[in-house]
């Protein structure tokens, strides 16, 4: 409305009500000492008027209490908003452990969505009321952000890594969808919404749209298509095929369990970990296995690689969010992107 | 009549219009300005440049601010608009902030300030205008090849692999000026060690010197690691190698992190020699010693060594662990401190001071409130559940507006203004000028102050066209700027008027203490006609010397 | 018209010497020694931010390696240990002729300053000649980053993005080394033809010291650069 005068954003999020709370205490502190430095500088000035043109000041000693007093009361209230901020901040990033998983994936100069049973969307994000969910971010090109100020959560969505944030919604609406990381061209113009709904209009929407399939099933027909199983196994068990003895470890409960390495080093196979060992698996050949696997890159675009990774989180019994660490999984900063992206054009140097 | 406190100078006669010998018209033509070595007269060279690169800056803010004033992009193309912007941080930020008050006011008083004849390095200061405006033709060239739109942070893949602009040009453009701002440090740093004049003990040094030393450790320190990085950025260009593009092999994050360390220590070069410009105006226009030498004098040092180790506050949101963002939101609450230290020393100051209220003084006033909500905005957003959602809306615009034009602009304008007698022997209309403060200053929080909100709504920066329900608060910003414009322009028209139809000015206008109001206005160009021999501390005025000082009518301003 | 910049004489409690102006006194400085420190002390400040400069190089070194650490290992072993280790020692050699060069400007030994001076000169002309041929043998193996980065080697050709990551800090590093050898040559020669004229004596040597700070500076560099680059893995060849 136009004669509605927005001060605030609306509140929409589980998560919303502390940052604003936080956000007020920060505005009363800063304006109590912004006013106090202005009143005393105004009472200053005026009490302390030059009267002639030669008059001096009184010089005196600093008195070292007072100067302590203004080191360290402004420290204790910096810490304690630091103390208080960081936990809010870990609310932000940790999801919790009913939080199902959603996939994002920024491009020049759009959003594309995977929901967890396959609806697909582009721009706009359909969510359930009351639901706890983790969303899943990668680009396809250059760095882009995900930003519901509605929700007061935002995450960069970075090429070549998974990075994550989560929100409950707490109020039905639509809310704005910001790129808030300055991406080129139209990067004011990859804005979307987020469609939040009661959890009975959300079924009805899913059931209205095109019937996707979920992300798991989608990623175990890849599996097949691509032949994985020659080597991983029916079912990723890592059992040999027709009687040869296993080519390839097993990918049953492999999901986010620590591997060791040829090269001995320990990782975890995190999200970021199976897209890189899809992608480009001689960078990290699990121990005591040859380094045999080939490459699928230019093979599988980026929406396919989150079906993959989903179907072997299933076989590790895990359908939602992992516990713990909500951010990016770091530790992969290789492999190409699945879908060929589009050059750069002759560039003046 | 002898205005002056030294002795043995010849006496100016202002109505024979017999002019002293000073270092402006020791020597005349261009070939004597361009091949000087004497530290006032690059301090002047400086001036023009950087006053011709603010224009610059300030047209592209006002084209921003044209394009903001609808909600539609209807003024510009998007893309025309996204190197509008990068144009506008990349000149301000390597072209005015850094450079101004340390090439201008710095050059011109350092050597004075501690009684030497000039800098340890009079050659190297002028390689460093050369090598300043070399990269700055860099950067003109690509500007009017159009320009480059990476934003001035360049971050990757976007600048190294996806941009069709000219970030090569304006790359090497920055890197080859950051050598120009490395030279003057290293200048400050070894003058400010082994040039000081007897007597002139550490802390007997103005405040000027101290904040102006710290920010020399910085810019030795930082300053390097922006070159280092904008140079794998051109050579990713170029060549497609890998450092930074993850197509290759690279990681855009790392880009981040070296960017930040410099940028982050970077904004306290801007911001260190605007407080040191403080320092002097408020004592000055108290006639009182600053509250707290010793405190402000080691808080520099304290800001210069602790600014180094907050960078990653700029990347809260980029995913780097809960850990290290713990880490980095600490200890930029911890930098927050000796500025807030200062502000209120500096406000302690005026208590039982002599307090006039004279255009510099405005400035030195303006500058404590708009830092201070500055800097309280900072430490807003180094609170790590706040940041999530102001990083990268307007609110960090906001912010960081306030303290680079509220703080670091407002201190330049200040010195100018304090120092201008000294440098031009020239006085310069007193309504003008306090206009012109006010000016500035209801015009910049009028421009920016609906920043803050615009950002915590969720307005996110870079936008060209932005939702309906965000256009109040931008026009309200753009009418500010256009009042922030005109008290901009002015200064810039009386300034150039009151080098020939100002007032002359004494030797002393403003009655203050310090080694340069003990020499001739404009100084010879030795500085001085006898080595100064220091025997007490900055700011000690007592009524007898004021006396003297400002006795003669010459010498006071209105 | 008023006096020039250089005509008046402050005498400051510094003092000139005897009354005598050394010719090589610049006139913002006192006494020779007043300037002495402060050049020796202006180059110090100057290799510090040399150090931030490379710093950051290694930095993204340490990153990389850490994050590709077997590639590395193998990219590396196609680096010519040989012809670096010769390197090494060539620099270092220059290293001593450059602080003989200033021992002999101590003791007033003219022609001697610019005997080691040309050494100097020499070694560093070496250290860049085996340099280019190192360079050329990378160019022949395609092993140049950019499009026609082509290695041979199945182990390299497997992580080939990461292993250009390898050489592309190798050249940057190196490449940005050999500049910084190149500008000493110049100074060198410079201070050769200035040492011939009798410029340097036991009262003045101040820019030999200098240079040789600068000199010393970027053999530092390159002890750092050779293992690293160089001998990463090495026992596994």
């Amino acid at each position: 409305m136009k004669s509605q005068l927005p001060l605030f954003p609306e509140s929409a999020s589980s998560v919303a009500p502390q940052v604003d709370a936080l956000f007020y205490a920060w505005t009363a502190v800063s304006i109590f000492f912004t006013a106090l430095i202005a009143v005393l500088i105004i009472y200053f000035m005026a009490r302390y008027r030059r009267r002639h043109e030669d008059e001096v000041g009184l010089p005196e000693r600093a008195p070292v209490w007072l100067e302590i007093a203004w080191s360290v009361i402004p420290l204790l209230i910096a810490l304690a908003m630091f103390a208080w901020g960081t936990q809010v901040f870990v609310q932000i990033y940790r999801p919790p452990a009913d939080a199902v998983v959603y996939y994002g994936v920024g491009k020049q100069w759009m959003w594309k969505f995977q929901h967890p049973d396959g609806q697909r969307e582009i721009n706009t994000l359909h969510v359930p009321l009351g639901q706890a969910i983790q969303m899943k971010l990668t680009s396809e090109d250059v760095i882009h952000s995900f930003f519901v100020p509605a929700f007061r959560v935002k995450q960069d969505a970075v090429p070549g890594r998974y990075s994550s944030v989560w929100f409950r919604a707490t109020r039905p609406g639509v809310y704005h969808l910001f790129c808030a990381e300055y991406c080129g061209g139209e990067h004011s113009r990859m804005i979307g919404s987020v469609v939040v709904l009661e959890p009975q209009q959300y079924e009805e929407w899913l059931a209205g749209g095109p019937a996707g399939q979920p992300l798991t099933a989608s990623g175990a027909e890849l599996f097949q298509q691509l032949t994985c199983q020659t080597c991983h196994g029916e079912g990723g068990s890592g059992a040999g095929m027709a009687g040869m003895a296993p080519r390839a470890p097993s990918l049953v409960g492999l999901y986010n369990r620590q591997v060791a390495l040829a090269d001995g080093r320990k990782v975890v196979a995190d999200d970021s970990y199976i897209r890189e060992s899809i992608l480009n698996p001689m960078a990290k050949v699990t121990a005591g296995w040859q380094p045999i696997m080939p490459t699928f890159q230019g093979q599988v675009t980026e929406e396919q690689l989150t079906q993959l990774i989903s179907y072997v989180k299933s076989l590790s019994g895990e359908g939602g969010a992992e516990a713990g660490g909500g951010t990016a999984e770091v530790g992969t900063a290789g492999g190409q992107m699945g879908t060929p992206a589009p050059q750069a054009g002759p560039q003046p140097q | 009549m002898n205005t002056s406190a030294t002795a043995e100078s010849i006496v100016a006669s202002p109505e024979t219009g017999f002019e002293r010998p000073n270092y402006l018209n020791a020597e005349y033509g261009l070939r004597s300005w361009l091949l000087t070595r004497d530290h006032k007269r690059i301090a002047i060279l400086y001036l023009i440049s950087v006053s011709a690169f603010f224009a610059l800056g300030g047209l592209f803010a006002m084209l921003i601010r044209l394009e903001l004033l609808t909600p539609e992009g209807d003024l510009m193309q998007p893309d025309t608009y996204n190197r509008v912007f990068t144009m506008h941080g990349v000149i301000m930020v390597f072209f005015f902030l850094i450079p101004a008050i340390p090439a201008v006011l710095g050059n011109f008083l350092v050597p004075i300030m501690i009684g030497a004849r000039d800098l340890a390095f009079p050659r190297l200061n002028l390689a460093s205008w050369y090598i300043y405006t070399l990269g700055g033709l860099f950067v003109l060239w690509a500007m009017v090849n159009g320009g480059v739109d990476t934003g001035w942070t360049f971050y990757t893949p976007y600048s190294t692999s996806f941009s069709n602009t000219h970030v090569v040009a304006t790359a090497l453009g920055v890197f080859i000026t950051g050598f120009s701002t490395i030279f003057t440090g290293l200048n400050f740093v070894v003058t400010i060690h082994r040039m000081r004049a007897p007597g002139m003990t550490w802390f007997r040094l103005p405040l000027f010197i101290w904040s102006h030393y710290a920010t020399s450790l910085i810019i030795l320190l930082g300053t390097p690691v922006i070159a280092i990085t904008l140079l794998l950025v051109a050579a990713e260009r170029v060549l497609h190698l890998g450092i930074f593009d993850p197509r290759l092999g690279g990681d855009p994050v790392l880009f981040q992190h070296l960017f930040w360390f410099y940028s982050h220590p970077a904004v306290y070069i801007m911001i260190l020699p605007s407080m040191g410009v403080i320092s002097e105006l408020v004592a000055a226009f108290s006639r009182k010693r600053v509250f707290g030498y010793k405190v402000v004098a080691f808080a520099s040092i304290a800001i210069a060594v602790l600014g180094f180790l907050v960078w990653g506050h700029h990347m809260f949101v980029t995913g780097q662990s809960i850990y290290a963002a713990t880490v980095f939101s600490v200890i930029s609450m911890l930098v927050a401190i000796p500025s807030a230290v200062k502000v209120f020393n500096w406000t302690a100051t005026l208590y039982e001071g002599s307090v006039s209220l004279q255009t510099p003084m405005l400035y030195a006033l303006g500058f404590i409130g708009l830092f201070t909500l500055g800097g309280l905005t900072g430490t807003m957003v180094a609170t790590l559940g706040i940041d999530v959602h102001l990083h990268d809306t307007y609110f960090i615009v906001a912010h960081f507006h306030y303290v680079m034009v509220g703080g670091t602009i407002m201190g330049y304008l200040g010195g100018l203004h304090y120092w201008w007698p000294k440098m031009t022997g020239r006085l310069y209309p007193a309504f003008l000028s306090r206009l012109s403060a006010l000016l500035v200053f209801v015009g910049f929080n009028l421009t920016f102050f609906p920043q803050f909100i615009l950002g915590y709504l969720g307005m996110p920066r870079r936008y060209w066209s932005y939702p309906e329900e965000f256009q109040v608060f931008n026009v309200l910003s753009s009418a500010g700027a256009s009042v922030l414009g005109v008290g901009f322009i002015l200064p810039l028209c009386y300034f150039i008027w009151s080098m020939r139809y100002g007032k002359r000015s004494g030797d002393n206008p403003w009655g203050a203490v310090g080694l340069e109001w003990d020499t001739p206005s404009p100084p010879p160009t030795e500085n001085f006609y006898t080595v100064p021999v220091v025997t007490h501390g900055p700011y000690e005025y007592n009524t007898q010397e004021v006396h003297a000082r400002t006795s003669h009518p010459e010498a006071r301003v209105g | 018209m008023a006096s020039t910049a250089f005509d008046t004489h402050l005498e400051g409690p510094h003092g000139a010497h005897g009354g005598h102006h050394h010719p090589s006194l610049q006139h913002q400085f006192d006494s020779l020694e007043q300037q002495k420190e402060s050049s020796t002390l202006g180059m110090w400040m100057f290799l510090v931010t040399e150090i931030m400069f490379f710093g950051a190089l290694f930095t993204a070194y340490v990153i990389y390696r850490s994050l590709f650490h077997g590639v590395f290992a193998t990219a590396s072993h196609h680096l010519d240990v040989t012809l670096g280790a010769i390197n090494t020692a060539v620099l270092i050699g220059s290293s001593l002729t450059m602080a003989l060069s200033i021992r002999a400007a101590q003791l007033n030994r003219r022609k001697t300053i610019v005997l080691f001076l040309l050494l100097t000169i020499l070694l560093g002309g070496t250290f860049l000649g085996i340099k280019s041929v190192e360079y050329g043998h990378k160019f022949h193996d395609h092993l140049v980053p950019g499009p026609h980065f082509a290695p041979e080697d199945p182990a390299i050709q497997a992580v080939a993005d990461k292993a250009q990551v390898f050489f592309s800090l190798y050249f940057i590093m190196t490449g940005i080394h050999a500049l910084h050898m190149i500008i000493g040559i110049g100074l060198l020669t410079w201070l050769a033809i200035a040492s011939w004229r009798g410029r340097f004596d036991s009262t003045y040597y101040t820019p030999l010291e200098c240079t040789g700070l600068y000199w010393h500076f970027v053999d530092i560099v390159w002890i750092f650069l050779f293992p690293l680059l160089y001998l990463i893995g090495a026992h596994a060849r």
